[in-house]
């Protein structure tokens, strides 16, 4: 079992090895976001949205939104993805995440619940097996006419890409955060407790424009922003 | 990491209550509590080992531990850096220090001001 979970924590780690030692400054970037600005001329002169957040819990959006008089939830899928119970095989024998499982624990709302959605750059680093119900949930919960903003990293920017928490910090300005670690004890599927590191999130692949249209091809319209940080903004419309 | 007042009620960390708890005084819990705890026009603090698993409504509350269950405060709700919070948060202001976790909703009830 050990070398499972081995396997899944590289998963998400990354490579071992003092490159893999996360940095503890909390180090930010800021960056100009066309779709975060597009957003935010939306919800600018609505009122009561309800926003979802699926990055890491930010006090800067939450004061954000909740400034306005909006609610937001807070929902940190990468983390949750990390779960070793949420470990299992394929008809093949290959690790996997059970989805179902995942999506019994997470994203649990009622229909059409959500004016926005803040994936961030959730599905470049989320498993495989859970990128594709993930996105149909998102699609269910949010309202016929809301919007959802991911990031995807183009093919330039490498697979050692560092995964970043954004905070939102003027109407078109996110704040980039490496992601620090975090340390959580957890009860595994042998009931022994292993820690679990959130940190280093590895880039689990490059989607092309083709990859992400498919990816929401549920959703009414879709709208690309090309940002020179070698990110590409995405702004879906169910 | 702030540590109780003298003089404060404070439920210690090995102590563990099930069921309903109430009261009408500041209430420090460092301990384990699973049910309910209301503790209305007064301040919880959930110390750094505490852990509940409880609806919580209180004027103010102050986590540094794990909660899962919703926050109702008729003031405010403070969420320190090791703070782990699982539940919805109705509260008039709320603080969230950088490294606390929270899954759930926030959501913000103003009264005018005069």
């Amino acid at each position: 079992m050990s070398s499972v979970s081995q396997t899944f924590m590289k998963l998400f780690r990354g490579s071992s090895g003092p490159d893999a030692v996360p940095a503890q400054g909390s180090q930010k970037l800021t960056r100009r976001s066309s779709g975060l600005g597009e957003l935010t001329r939306s919800w600018e002169s609505a009122e009561d949205l309800c926003v979802l957040d699926l990055g890491s819990t930010s006090p800067a959006n939450i004061r954000h939104f909740t400034e306005h008089g909006h609610r937001i939830y807070s929902e940190d899928l990468l983390t949750a993805s990390t779960d070793p119970d949420l470990l299992t095989k394929d008809e093949q024998g290959n690790v996997i995440l059970d989805s179902r499982k995942f999506l019994a624990d997470n994203l649990v709302y009622p229909a059409a619940h959500f004016d926005f959605v803040l994936c961030w750059n959730l599905p470049d680093y989320l498993d495989e097996s859970l990128v594709k119900p993930v996105v149909g949930r998102l699609w269910s919960v949010l309202k016929p006419g809301g919007m959802l903003l991911a990031f995807f990293h183009t093919r330039d920017a490498g697979p050692d890409s560092p995964c970043h928490r954004f905070h939102i910090v003027g109407a078109d300005i996110l704040e980039m955060q490496k992601i620090v670690m975090r340390r959580e004890a957890r009860r595994g599927p042998t009931g022994a407790v292993h820690t679990a590191i959130s940190d280093g999130f590895q880039l689990q692949r490059v989607f092309n424009n083709r990859h992400i249209e498919n990816l929401f091809r549920d959703f009414a319209s879709i709208k690309f922003f090309l940002a020179r940080d070698n990110v590409r903004e995405v702004l879906v419309v169910r | 990491m702030s540590t109780p007042a003298s003089g404060l009620a404070q439920i210690g960390k090995s102590v563990v209550i099930k069921g309903e708890l109430s009261g009408s005084e500041d209430l420090y819990l460092d301990g384990q509590v699973e049910g309910s705890i209301a503790l209305k026009g007064n301040s919880l603090t959930v110390g750094p080992n505490g852990q509940v698993k409880a609806s919580v409504d209180a004027k103010a509350i102050v986590v540094q531990g794990k909660l899962e269950g919703n926050i109702q405060a008729s003031d405010r709700v403070d969420l320190r850096k090791s703070a782990t919070v699982t539940g919805d948060i109705t509260a008039q202001r709320i603080s969230i220090e950088e490294g606390a976790f929270l899954k759930g909703k926030v959501d913000i009830h103003r009264t005018d001001a005069k």
